[in-house]
């Protein structure tokens, strides 16, 4: 089965070659540094981010559902500390280190607990929700902070910051997992945890730090997408979250069996799929019925995948 | 053996290829009604292919199968079944949540007015069981029971299905000695039933014991078959192998050698290790240079003493003492630093990892050491693996090869790799040659002894008294959780040995602790 | 593994019947403080009417879901599948109540059946197709409501459906406790009942033994949307329309009620009624939230709602964990 494991490799980058070309010939602007940089990056570039952690994550064979949430909780921590007079870095600081907590309750249930990483991340998945909404008693809170929201609105030479996040956040990622002994031991634990435990892995730590990575990653964005809002959200921040990103590193090579992680497959995930649903959409077709082929684009990912043995 | 029987199963020229690689070659296999059959041969001879195109698992390329007087065509083991023709795995492939009763009719459960009868089902399955001669609560889950009845819940159930043909795929590997001729009181019980049994196992006296005739399997294609009665061990195992069985290789060391050995300090003391009912009170010592085998029958704690010399399971009590210091090994972590290595009975499941290179599993455990300001050194590690993979021989296409696609014996070599690159100072070795075909064994073997000549500290455990015998310079050996007799030199004997592992008793040697 | 399987596997079982137990103590004396500090009110039939009436929806949702589990899978698209069969059903009550109702379940069923084809013919991991179906099938509940709430058809006698009474309780809660009394019944004393559970503990085995493994599987994802769209419809008749959040959550109060009722997530061990008492356990508890409120002593905001299930859940997971955890460091873990 050949063509299946070239389709899994390069199925992602190839339908966003294809996309683009055609974007390129039929949508008038697309080629304009607006309609790439500040629509298409910049929307991918969020789900970019939280795909990454998510990888690293599945690498281990794990899940995080609970992204979407910790994004709020940490949208709503940073917005909230912001807006009661604190210094950005402190509410920055303050909303990713709660973040990060997330992950490592996660962390812990998981590799502490054994707990399956599906259930155990489905727990901050709702109640973390609840708790994001309990912050501020449900209420949008408007926002209007420069130094703050430069997460979300800064435009360093021109290019959004959320792009740059983005790609340091990407490049990051693949250093560590390509050169450190970290990133060995994400891609071992996944394979075959008892064999990895044996072999002296630490492999409880290895999968805590891999839910902190992925948490920390979701409360970055959680203030990109507070910032970007003008408003901090609890009730909407983040919904769906975990679906785009699960969905942008099942599209691209990375098991989700665990075992593998490809760091840019995520990242070219996330923005292939950003642009299918912008072509579908500027095609007049609904955001529901995108999101049904969302759904239907993970699913033949997996079916992909299955070949592998 | 004066008339044979008339045949129940035939089967003739079947032809398997897997990715154009031949497993079975013009492959014949004949099994008389009531006959105990033993199915030989290395591993990759084609023995688990010929029986999984038999039972539907496979389906063949070409060939003809004759069973029961009909030609057939399984499509899958559910369709063996229904025509006769039953399975009992290594690994008992039951629902252990269930009882054992369920277990025996699950699928086909006696029902009343539509609903399941529970009444009559576990009346039923005491029936079937008490047939084995086997009397046991048949409402108890099945977890409850012990292996052997899980096994006869197996049978039970084959019977059940009024099964015509019996295949056993290595029955006895997880099974003490008593639960053994149980086994064979079934076996020989089944034959006077009428029903046939295919028997597939490595151990030559339990074929020898049970078996009426055999069929030798060597690189697919099917050798001969023959009376048991009729072809002596020497012969079976040199047909099976291919070649005059070179004489029995003593991998023990030299007496001159031997009185410095015993001088040096132990590498590793243990004392006392308990932990639960599977160690009670274990004390064993390994000295550098010396390859220390550990006896004893399945349960007795080899696997659990390995275990918690390693870190990998907490101790109740007692102490483990490294260069005559006391260590606390709680995790392989542990271990690990202070220079043990451990090869772990399942490869599969505990060894390797498979979708990693070669590179990354035989560098699994040095990692940390290959670590500069958080980051792999790359060139040395490249560097370490080609070392290993040339002076182990690890027969690989590069060290990017996925170690999943590796033979046993290769992998096996690799899990070495990964705890000499550690330089360790005592390697535990548990069945490091179990599965492996006889090549790569010898390899293995040859080189643990020169291991040990250098100065490594080996403990080694087999369930191969051949393997313990041949190789340990001491031995020291378990039963029920505990260390019952220490041989040492000569005094390794088979019948030493067994008299331990039996009894408990130690033969002309002083007792351990 | 032979040697530390046995009381383990001991203790599994001891310590979900236990916690089967533990549910329904809990289950009698939440009911018993709620009286006793609620009086009257409470105590009602009014309130109990209503109380058993809401529940239903979850309870059919979790009847599915408990069947799910034990064969050692999960369907986390009920929520939207319910969406989907509120909508679908509302569509559809201008042809009459009846139409209505078979609708929304034939449209749950069919969302289950391609969840179950996905599972067992392209062999894709449970959690991530039902992942998916949530949401292409919250989607799809959108397009055909036009993203607006749907309204039933005035005159249809869609509401009437929830207001239907006999011998003093909803037809709604008469429905799940049949439902529940034959889903207990089927897993004791039906082939397939056994094969859901044997196909949870060993599913090779299963296989080997010839038990219609894919059939059972794919009936049981069929079973878990079925109830979910039937649970839909009735979302739909009580509120006499289906809004966009409709469900949302469900999968998690479903599989935090079957957990509750000490069905071992991993399969292969479980209890229908248990899941039953997990259902009215967990919705009784919002319910004493809701009293409490209304004596203004001290206000619980109802987004605690969620904090809560989920806390539960967690407990309830511990508990499990610790049941099913080897002693042993480093071993197999499921």
């Amino acid at each position: 089965m050949q063509w299946t494991r070239w389709a899994q490799q390069y199925g992602a980058l190839a339908t966003l070659v294809v996309l683009f070309v055609y974007n390129a010939i039929d949508t008038p602007f697309f080629l304009t540094r607006q309609s790439l940089l500040f629509v298409l990056l910049r929307q991918a570039a969020p789900i970019a981010i939280v795909a990454v952690g998510m990888a690293i994550v599945i690498g281990t064979a794990g899940i995080d559902l609970s992204v979407g949430s910790v994004m709020a909780i940490s949208g709503q921590v940073g917005a909230t500390l912001v807006l009661h007079g604190h210094g950005t870095a402190v509410a920055i600081a303050l909303a990713i280190g709660v973040a990060a907590a997330c992950g490592a309750f996660n962390g812990t249930l998981v590799a502490r607990f054994g707990v399956q990483p599906i259930i155990a991340t489905l727990i901050l998945f709702i109640a973390g929700r609840g708790i994001a909404q309990l912050i501020t008693g449900g209420e949008l809170q408007p926002l209007s902070n420069p130094g703050f929201q430069w997460v979300g609105l800064g435009r360093p030479a021109g290019i959004p910051a959320q792009i740059i996040i983005a790609l340091v956040v990407a490049v990051l990622a693949w250093l560590v997992m390509r050169l450190t002994v970290f990133g060995r031991y994400v891609t071992s634990v996944g394979g075959n945890e008892t064999a990895s435990r044996l072999a002296g892995v630490p492999s409880g730590r290895v999968k805590v730090l891999a839910y902190v990575i992925c948490a920390t990653l979701a409360g970055l964005v959680g203030l990109i997408a507070v910032s970007a809002n003008f408003a901090s959200d609890a009730n909407n921040t983040g919904q769906g979250m975990e679906l785009d990103a699960i969905a942008a590193v099942a599209v691209a090579g990375t098991r989700l069996t665990g075992g593998r992680v490809t760091i840019w497959g995520a990242v070219i995930g996330a923005v292939m799929l950003k642009l299918l649903q912008n072509t579908l959409i500027a095609h007049g077709i609904t955001k529901e019925v995108a999101q049904m082929i969302e759904g239907a684009v993970i699913v033949a990912a997996l079916y992909l995948q299955r070949h592998e043995a | 053996m004066a008339e044979r029987p008339p045949l129940l199963l035939s089967m003739q020229g079947i032809n398997k290829d897997f990715l154009g690689v031949p497993a079975l070659i013009d492959a014949r296999f004949e099994v008389a009604r009531g006959e105990v059959h033993a199915l030989i041969g290395q591993n990759g001879a084609g023995k688990s292919t010929l029986i999984k195109v038999l039972t539907g698992v496979y389906q063949r390329d070409s060939g003809r199968i004759e069973f029961d007087g009909r030609q057939v065509e399984f499509r899958s083991p559910h369709a063996a079944q229904l025509a006769g023709l039953s399975t009992i795995y290594q690994e008992v492939n039951l629902v252990p949540f269930r009882s054992v009763a369920e277990n025996v009719f699950l699928g086909r459960e006696p029902k009343r007015y539509g609903l399941i009868d529970w009444r009559r089902m576990n009346s039923d399955a005491a029936d079937v069981l008490g047939r084995l001669d086997i009397s046991v609560d048949v409402t108890k889950p099945l977890y409850e029971c012990s292996i052997a009845t899980q096994q006869m819940t197996a049978l039970g159930r084959a019977l059940a299905t009024s099964a015509k043909l019996v295949i056993m795929d290595e029955p006895t590997s997880a099974l003490a000695e008593n639960e053994v001729q149980t086994l064979f009181d079934v076996i020989r019980r089944l034959r006077s039933d009428g029903i046939s049994v295919v028997f597939v196992s490595h151990r030559l006296d339990e074929l020898y014991a049970v078996c009426d005739r055999v069929t030798i399997m060597r690189d697919g294609r099917t050798l001969e078959d023959r009376p048991m009665s009729e072809i002596s061990r020497y012969e079976l195992v040199s047909r099976m192998l291919g070649r005059e069985l070179a004489e029995q290789l003593s991998h023990r060391r030299g007496e001159q050698t031997s009185e410095e050995v015993e001088r040096a300090e132990p590498i590793v003391q243990a004392d006392e290790l308990r932990r639960g009912r599977a160690l009670d009170g274990v004390s064993l010592s390994v000295r550098p240079g010396e390859i220390v085998g550990l006896a004893g029958l399945l349960g007795s704690g080899r696997t659990e003493t390995a275990r918690a010399l390693f870190g990998a399971d907490p101790l109740d009590s007692g102490t483990v003492r490294m260069h005559g210091k006391q260590v606390a090994l709680r995790s392989p972590r542990d271990a690990v630093h202070h220079k043990i290595g451990f090869s772990p009975e399942d490869r599969k499941t505990d060894g390797i990892v498979p979708q990693l290179s070669v590179r990354e599993n035989i560098t699994l455990a040095l990692l940390p050491r290959l670590r500069r300001h958080g980051i792999v050194d790359r060139a040395r590690q490249g560097e370490i693996v080609a070392r290993f993979i040339k002076a182990i021989g690890i027969k690989c296409s590069s060290p990017d090869q996925p170690i999943r696609e590796l033979s046993g014996g290769n992998q096996q070599k690799v899990l070495l790799a990964r705890w000499l690159c550690t330089d360790p100072e005592l390697l535990i070795l548990d069945e490091p040659t179990r599965g492996i075909d006889v090549g790569a064994k010898r390899d293995i073997q040859v080189l643990i002894r020169q291991l040990a000549d250098d100065g490594l500290a080996v403990l080694l455990i087999s369930s191969e008294l051949e393997e313990i015998i041949a190789d340990s310079d001491r031995v020291v050996t378990l039963r029920d959780g505990q260390a019952v007799a220490e041989l040492t030199g000569a005094a390794i004997t088979e019948e030493a040995l067994m008299q331990g592992m039996a009894t408990g008793a130690a033969a002309g040697s002083e007792s351990a602790t | 593994m032979t040697t530390s399987a046995l009381p383990r596997a001991r203790r599994v079982h001891l310590g979900l019947t236990l916690q089967r137990q533990g549910a329904l103590i809990a289950l009698v004396v939440l009911v018993i403080f709620g009286m006793l500090r609620y009086g009257e009110r409470f105590a009602t039939g009014y309130n109990m009417r209503s109380l058993l009436g809401d529940d239903a929806k979850y309870g059919l949702v979790a009847l599915g879901m408990t069947f799910v589990i034990m064969t050692g899978g999960i369907d986390l698209s009920v929520g939207s599948v319910a969406a989907l069969g509120g909508v679908v059903a509302i569509e559809f009550s201008s042809h009459g109540l009846l139409p209505g109702l078979l609708a929304g379940v034939a449209a749950g069923a069919a969302v289950g059946s391609i969840n179950g084809l996905l599972i067992t013919k392209l062999k894709l991991q449970p959690f991530i197709v039902t992942l998916a179906m949530l949401l292409a099938v919250r989607g799809l509940a959108l397009n055909v409501a036009g993203t607006r709430a749907a309204v039933a058809a005035p005159g249809s006698g869609f509401e009437k459906l929830s207001d239907w009474q006999a011998l003093g309780l909803p037809v709604a809660a008469w429905l799940m406790f049949i439902a529940f009394a034959a889903g207990a019944v089927v897993l004791r004393y039906t082939k397939w009942g056994r094969q859901v559970l044997a196909i949870g503990g060993n599913v090779d085995a299963s296989r080997l033994m010839g038990l219609p493994v894919s059939r059972v599987t794919f009936t049981v994802y069929v079973l878990s949307g079925g109830l979910a769209g039937l649970a839909g419809v009735f979302l739909g008749s009580q509120n006499g329309s289906v809004d966009t959040a409709a469900g949302q959550g469900w999968e998690l109060s479903a599989i935090a009620a079957v957990v509750v009722g000490g069905t071992l997530l991993t399969g292969g061990i479980g209890s229908v009624l248990s899941t039953l008492v997990g259902v009215l356990l967990l919705q009784l508890i919002f319910n004493l939230i809701v009293f409490e409120n209304s004596k203004h002593v001290l206000t619980i905001s109802s987004y605690w709602e969620s904090v809560i299930r989920g806390a539960f859940l967690l407990v309830v997971v511990l508990l499990q964990v610790r049941l099913v955890r080897r002693r042993s460091a480093v071993g197999r873990q499921a």
